[in-house]
């Protein structure tokens, strides 16, 4: 009568896996090409573009000097804050919205209403509050993160098996109960999705407010070397945010599979 | 002698009947679902409810256990009105797949059960290994739901239903979905379970041979209002067996009575 557990390919860590050299042709091409052109048409002096080889060496300057290092932290630190603050807010939010189709009708023409507002519209007015610096990036990343997990979580909640919930009430589960044993783990494969995606906009957020507005952090390293007219150096920080944020959504990937690989391990 | 009878009284008038249906009527937006259900059932008495789709048997089930109310009339469990679920009536649900938490261990699924009975913790790992043993799956404490055939997973929630220690066990066609070998063991172990405990059992079915082959007594529905049409008493010998039961001329009779009611029913 039994049957065997199902067979799962094991969970493995990116490093571990065979590397699939196909993918990179593309890239590889594309770079060839570039040096190409810009050996033959860009100026080694030039105010606009750089050659692949000059980024190169720009690249490993700001790794070897700690630039990288100190404003990845300093751009992640925010969006990780951000995300902390809006996460939850969002969650709570989600949560209470979902368990309570009042509360959700009654709100949900304001959450539709600030849902669509751009990040970079809240600049000007998030200055104006907190003034330059670490604040004013938290406060607006958290604004932004807060709607995915709103809605994301809320969906989740909503969406709790209604047979589980009678056999809730058969059994006279209190209210805390059926809350902390079912609704909530049954909705948190869904609320890490939730996380995952909003963490991804908390990165890009961070960087565009630094780019726009604040002098910290990966997009005013970028803001700079683009103002003080070193291309190369520019294109530099712009490899990096692409390498950083590919290694950031990996890492979430990679916990998530972890996590609820199978939809498991949650509550016992 | 008449001291001998009154032990042997039919169950159908008891004089102390657990569950006592007065005049049920149940109607939705103006349509009768139930109209003037009269049914009383004994201590210990098996119940088989059977009757055209539609009729409101799982209707009945749901207002016995709580779950929904009557328009009118009365149902009394131990003397008093039944208007939220008891802590000592349990249901067995058919969709044995939604009503179990896929995320937690057969164990875990159990010990659901006794933190809304707020049983002390420490008496868990013996309760839970003291259920699962009872049917049959004490090798099986760790897998998870989705590890389980079928037929275990029903077990798993039989098992959880009685950690309630039901004084009636209310069941919604629990072997429909299950093969027919699965489903004949699990009705001779249910019949053992409802000897060995002493509860009611209310068993709602729509496979008639099965009906007849459980109860002490088959109340057959007819629908459009859903009533009762008509109740059959089951005198079949005690155990049942799955062949020489079914081959008694008792057996065969009240097959044929039985089938050619529900035709008759259904056909006008």
């Amino acid at each position: 009568m039994s049957q065997p557990a199902p067979i799962r390919p094991p969970i493995r860590a990116a490093w571990q896996m065979r590397i699939d050299p196909r993918p990179f042709a593309l890239p590889l091409v594309a770079i060839g090409l570039a040096e190409l052109l810009a050996l033959r048409f860009v100026p080694t002096d030039s105010f606009s573009l750089a050659a692949p080889h000059q980024i190169a060496v720009d690249f490993v300057r700001l790794l070897v000097d700690g630039t990288f290092l100190s404003r990845t932290l300093e751009t992640l630190g925010a969006a990780l804050a951000g995300l902390a603050l809006g996460g939850l807010l969002g969650l709570a939010l989600g949560v209470a919205l979902g368990l309570s189709e009042v509360l959700d009708r009654v709100t949900s023409m304001t959450v539709e209403a600030l849902r669509p507002v751009p990040p970079t519209a809240l600049i000007p007015l998030s200055l104006l509050v907190f003034g330059f610096g670490l604040t004013m990036e938290i406060a607006i990343v958290a604004f932004t993160t807060i709607w995915p997990v709103l809605v994301l979580s809320r969906a989740a909640v909503r969406e709790t098996e209604p047979r589980l919930m009678e056999v809730a009430k058969v059994m006279r589960m209190s209210f805390g109960r059926r809350l902390t044993r079912i609704v909530i783990p049954g909705a948190i494969p869904r609320i890490f999705v939730a996380f995952r995606l909003a963490a991804a906009i908390a990165l890009i957020v961070a960087v565009t407010v630094e780019i726009v507005a604040n002098p910290r952090g990966l997009g005013y390293g970028m803001m700079l070397s683009s103002q003080s007219l070193r291309p190369a150096a520019s294109f530099a920080f712009l490899v990096w945010i692409a390498i950083v944020g590919w290694a950031f959504n990996q890492t979430l990937i990679l916990l998530e599979r972890r996590l609820f690989g199978d939809l498991s391990r949650a509550a016992r | 002698m008449s001291v001998a009878l009154a032990s042997d009284y039919s169950p159908e008038i008891a004089m102390d009947p657990v569950i006592h249906f007065s005049n049920v009527s149940l109607a939705i937006g103006g349509r009768h679902i139930l109209k003037d259900i009269n049914l009383d059932i004994a201590r210990g008495e098996f119940v088989a409810i059977v009757g055209p789709s539609g009729c409101g048997k799982t209707t009945l089930l749901r207002l016995l256990a709580g779950l929904a109310s009557p328009s009118s009339g009365s149902i009394l469990l131990d003397g008093t009105p039944v208007r939220s679920p008891r802590q000592n009536v349990a249901v067995v649900f058919q969709d044995y797949g939604k009503a179990l938490l896929p995320w937690r261990t057969a164990s875990g699924n159990i010990a659901l059960a006794l933190e809304a009975m707020n049983v002390p913790r420490h008496q868990w790992p013996d309760r839970v290994a003291e259920l699962l043993t009872v049917m049959g799956l004490e090798i099986d404490g760790d897998k998870r739901p989705g590890e389980m055939s079928g037929g275990m997973q029903q077990r798993l929630q039989i098992a959880r239903c009685l950690a309630q220690q039901p004084s009636v066990l209310l069941m919604d066609e629990p072997f429909g979905a299950l093969d027919a070998i699965t489903r004949q063991v699990l009705q001779d172990e249910v019949l053992a379970l409802a000897e060995r405990t002493g509860m009611a059992v209310f068993f709602v079915t729509h496979d008639l041979e099965e009906a007849i082959y459980l109860g002490d007594r088959v109340v057959a529905l007819s629908a459009n209002p859903g009533r009762v049409a008509r109740t059959f008493p089951v005198d079949l010998p005690q155990p049942r067996h799955q062949l020489t039961t079914r081959e008694h001329p008792t057996f065969l009779e009240l097959r044929h009575d039985l089938f050619s009611f529900i035709k008759g029913g259904a056909a006008k």
